[in-house]
C-alpha cells in the first residue's frame, strides 16, 4: 500500500494502461496539459499520436471515440467536465449506448468517457451536474463512480479494458484527497460493491462523491450506538443490487445519498427495486438523501446548503430510527 | 488532375460492373419500396433510388479495410460497399436471419465485417463516427480510409464543421462525401441550406469538388483522386455530389402529407437525368456492352432480388423470449 491522491491514481491507471496496450488511446480537451492532472505526462511517454489535444469540439469527439473504437482502439475520450458532455450528447446517447444492440452484437466498443462531475467547488450550474442518473437511463453504457483513490484506479484500469462503453465520473474537486492504493496492478470488476463499514440498524449506500460524509456520519452515528452498514455500488451500471438487497434485508432499513438531483435520481432507482424485492424485510420508509432538484448555485453558503453532507446524512438516518438529534439544524 | 474524363480508362468488364452494381441497388429498392406500400415492412423506409452512381462511384474502389458511415438512406451504400442483399432484405423485413437480427432494421443495416459501419438513424452521425474510424486507420498506418456518406440536410448539422476542422489538423484520411439530393427530408434544400455546400471546407482549407452526381464516371474519377489524396496522407476532403431524391424522404410519405414539397415537373426532369438509363446508353454507344448483356444483368438481378423477398419472407421472427438484454453489453 501506498497513499495516493486520486489524481495520481487516475494518472498512473492510464500510463499503466497505455504501456501495457498499445491500442489504448486517450484524447481530449488539453490532455496534453491537462486541466486536472490526470492525463499529464501520457504525450511524452507515450507519444503525440496516442495522446491528443481536441479542439474544443464535444460533437464530433463524442463520435470518433465511437468510430475508432469500432476500428479496433481503446478509446479513453476525456469530456473535462462531465457537464460538456451534453454538447456531445448524440453519439453517448445515441450512437455509443445503441450500435452494438442495433447490430445485433456485430461490434464492441472499448470506450472509457471521462469527465468530472457534481458540486463543492462554487463551479455553478453548467460545470456541477451529477449526470450519472441521465447515463443509467441510456442502457448500455457502464458508469463507475469511484469514491476512493485505490477505486479510482482499479475501476479505470477495468474500465479501459472492458468491450463497452464506461463512462468513468470522478467526483469534482476530491482529486486531491490521499487514500492507500495496492501496489502493482489494482483491479477492481464493474459492478462489485463494496462494504465501507459493518452495521445492523441501517443500511447507507452512499455513491461516489457522498460516500465520505457518509462514512463519517456513520462514524458519528457509532457513537450512538447506531450501527451503520455503509455500502458503496462503486459503478451504478452495473449496479451490485444483490449487494444491497442482503443488507437491507439484514437492516430493515435503507437510506440513499446521492449527488445527483432527486427527480429519477441513482437513490430513487435503489429505492425502486429494494422496495420491490426487500418489502417483508422493511421495518421504515426508505429515505433519499438528494439535491433538490434544482441547478447548483455558484455562492458557497447557497451550494453548501443544496448538498447533502454529513450532517444531512446522519438526521436521515436519526429520523428513521426514530432518534432525531437535538438541536440540530 | 491528369484523369481524362472519358470511358477509355474503364474494362468492358469494370463498366458493366458499375451497371451491375448500380442496377442492383436500384432493383432491390423498387421492391422494397413497392413490398412497404403492400404494408409487408414494419417500418419506414427511405430509398436511395436516383442517387447511385455516387455510392457506387466511391464503394467501387474502397477494400474490406476501409471504413464507411452512411445515412438513414443506407441500403444503396451497403450493397455498393459488398453487403449481402439476403441479410439486408431479411433486416428490413424485421427477421431473425437479418444481418442485425431484426434488432436495427433498415436504418441501422450494418456489417462491420466489410468496413460498413452502417446507415445511421441520425442525420449527421455517421460524420463524426467516421472521422473516428479514420483516425484509427491513421494510427493503423497501412493506408485505409474512412468516408462518409451524408445529404445536403446533414451538411447543416454542426458537425460537419468541427470534423472539418480536426480533419485537417490532424491531416486525417477521410472523404466527406455530401450527396446534395435536394431535400433535407421535407424542405427544399434552397430553403434551409445557405451557400454552396462544398465551399464550406475552404475555410478550413480542405481539398474540395463538386461532381455531378448521376456521372458514374465523373464520380468515379472525383472519387479516385480523394481516395488517393486520403491514402497519401494529404488530409480530408469534402465532396458534393450534385443529385436527385425521385423517391419520397420516406416512401409512407403520400399517406401523411397533406401538401406537395416539389412539383411533377421537376421529379420527371430529374428522372430523365437518372443515373442507370445514361449508363446504359454510354455503356452501349461505346461499344463495350450489348443490349443482351444488359439484359442479361437484368435478369440475373430479378433472380438475386426474388431469392432475397423468398429468404426474408422465409425466414422467422426473432423470439421475443429470446431478446432480454442479450446484445446491450459485451
Amino acid at each position: 500500500m501506498a497513499k495516493k491522491r486520486m489524481i495520481q491514481a487516475i494518472n498512473e491507471a492510464l500510463d499503466g494502461e497505455m504501456a501495457k496496450d498499445p491500442k489504448v488511446v486517450v484524447f481530449g480537451e488539453d490532455v496534453e496539459i491537462s486541466l486536472f492532472g490526470d492525463t499529464r505526462g501520457l504525450k511524452d511517454k507515450h507519444g503525440a499520436h496516442r495522446v491528443r489535444n481536441m479542439p474544443i469540439s464535444e460533437t464530433v469527439m463524442s463520435g470518433m471515440a465511437v468510430g475508432a473504437a469500432a476500428a479496433g482502439y481503446k478509446v479513453v475520450c476525456h469530456m473535462m467536465f462531465g457537464n460538456f458532455m451534453y454538447t456531445g450528447f448524440d453519439s453517448i446517447a445515441n450512437q455509443a449506448s445503441k450500435l452494438r444492440y442495433m447490430t445485433a452484437g456485430q461490434i464492441a466498443l472499448p470506450i472509457v468517457y471521462m469527465g468530472v462531475f457534481g458540486g463543492g467547488r462554487s463551479a455553478a450550474a453548467q460545470h456541477s451536474d451529477a449526470m450519472h442518473p441521465m447515463i443509467m437511463n441510456l442502457g448500455g453504457i457502464k458508469v463507475a463512480l469511484p469514491a476512493t483513490p485505490a477505486d479510482a484506479m482499479g475501476l479505470l484500469r477495468s474500465a479501459i479494458h472492458d468491450p463497452n462503453p464506461v463512462m468513468f465520473l470522478q467526483a469534482a474537486g476530491r482529486g486531491g484527497e490521499q487514500g492507500d492504493v495496492p501496489e502493482g496492478d489494482h483491479v477492481i470488476e464493474l459492478g462489485k460493491a463494496s462494504t465501507v463499514q459493518e452495521g445492523d440498524d441501517v443500511t447507507v449506500v452512499a455513491i461516489g462523491a457522498m460516500v465520505r460524509p457518509a462514512l463519517r456520519a456513520a462514524q458519528e452515528l457509532a457513537g450512538s450506538g447506531i450501527g451503520v452498514d455503509l455500502i458503496d455500488p462503486r459503478t451504478v451500471v452495473p449496479l451490485d443490487s444483490e449487494m444491497i438487497f442482503a443488507s437491507v434485508r439484514k437492516t430493515g432499513r435503507l437510506v440513499i445519498v446521492d449527488e445527483a438531483r432527486d427527480m429519477c435520481s441513482a437513490a430513487s432507482h435503489i429505492a425502486a427495486i429494494c422496495a420491490d424485492q426487500c418489502f417483508d424485510a422493511l421495518k421504515a420508509p426508505i429515505r433519499r438523501v438528494t439535491v433538490p432538484d434544482v441547478a447548483l448555485p455558484y455562492s458557497p453558503p447557497l451550494e453548501k446548503a443544496l448538498l447533502p453532507n454529513e450532517a444531512s446524512i446522519s438526521d436521515a438516518v436519526r429520523r428513521l430510527l426514530g432518534k432525531a438529534a437535538t438541536g440540530g439544524a | 488532375m491528369s484523369v481524362a474524363p472519358s470511358d477509355v480508362n474503364f474494362s468492358d468488364e469494370q463498366m458493366l460492373g458499375f451497371y451491375r452494381d448500380m442496377l442492383r441497388i436500384r432493383r432491390i429498392e423498387e421492391r422494397i419500396g413497392d413490398d412497404a406500400k403492400a404494408g409487408n415492412i414494419p417500418g419506414a423506409v427511405h430509398l436511395y433510388i436516383g442517387q447511385e452512381a455516387v455510392g457506387v462511384g466511391f464503394c467501387s474502389q474502397l477494400t474490406d479495410d476501409d471504413w464507411i458511415a452512411s445515412t438513414h438512406r443506407g441500403h444503396g451504400h451497403y450493397l455498393a460497399k459488398g453487403g449481402d442483399s439476403k441479410l439486408l432484405m431479411a433486416e428490413i423485413y424485421g427477421r431473425e436471419t437479418g444481418m442485425c437480427k431484426g434488432h436495427g432494421g433498415s436504418m441501422h443495416v450494418a456489417d462491420f465485417s466489410k468496413g460498413i459501419i452502417g446507415a445511421n438513424g441520425i442525420v449527421g452521425a455517421g460524420i463524426s463516427i467516421i472521422t473516428g474510424a479514420a483516425w484509427a486507420a491513421q494510427m493503423d498506418g497501412k493506408g485505409a480510409v474512412g468516408v462518409a456518406f451524408f445529404g445536403d440536410g446533414a451538411a447543416n448539422q454542426g458537425v460537419l464543421g468541427e470534423a472539418l476542422n480536426v480533419a485537417v489538423l490532424w491531416k486525417l484520411p477521410v472523404i466527406f462525401v455530401c450527396e446534395n439530393n435536394g431535400f433535407s427530408e421535407f424542405s427544399p434544400s434552397s430553403t434551409v441550406t445557405a451557400g454552396n455546400i462544398v465551399d464550406r471546407a475552404k475555410p478550413y482549407g480542405a481539398a474540395h469538388e463538386t461532381v455531378d452526381g448521376n456521372d458514374l464516371i465523373a464520380v468515379h474519377q472525383c472519387a479516385a483522386r480523394a481516395i488517393k489524396h486520403a491514402r497519401a496522407g494529404h488530409g480530408p476532403s469534402l465532396i458534393e455530389a450534385r443529385t436527385y431524391r425521385q423517391r419520397g424522404h420516406v416512401e409512407a410519405e403520400v399517406s401523411f402529407l397533406g401538401a406537395k414539397y416539389r412539383s411533377d415537373e421537376e421529379v420527371a426532369e430529374w428522372i430523365a437525368r437518372d443515373p442507370i438509363p445514361a449508363f446504359a446508353k454510354r455503356v452501349i454507344e461505346a461499344g463495350q456492352a450489348s443490349q443482351a448483356d444488359l439484359d442479361q444483368i437484368e435478369a440475373e438481378i430479378a433472380a438475386e432480388v426474388t431469392e432475397a423477398v423468398q429468404f426474408a419472407e422465409g425466414s422467422p421472427y426473432p423470439d421475443p423470449a429470446m431478446q432480454g438484454t442479450n446484445y446491450m453489453f459485451a
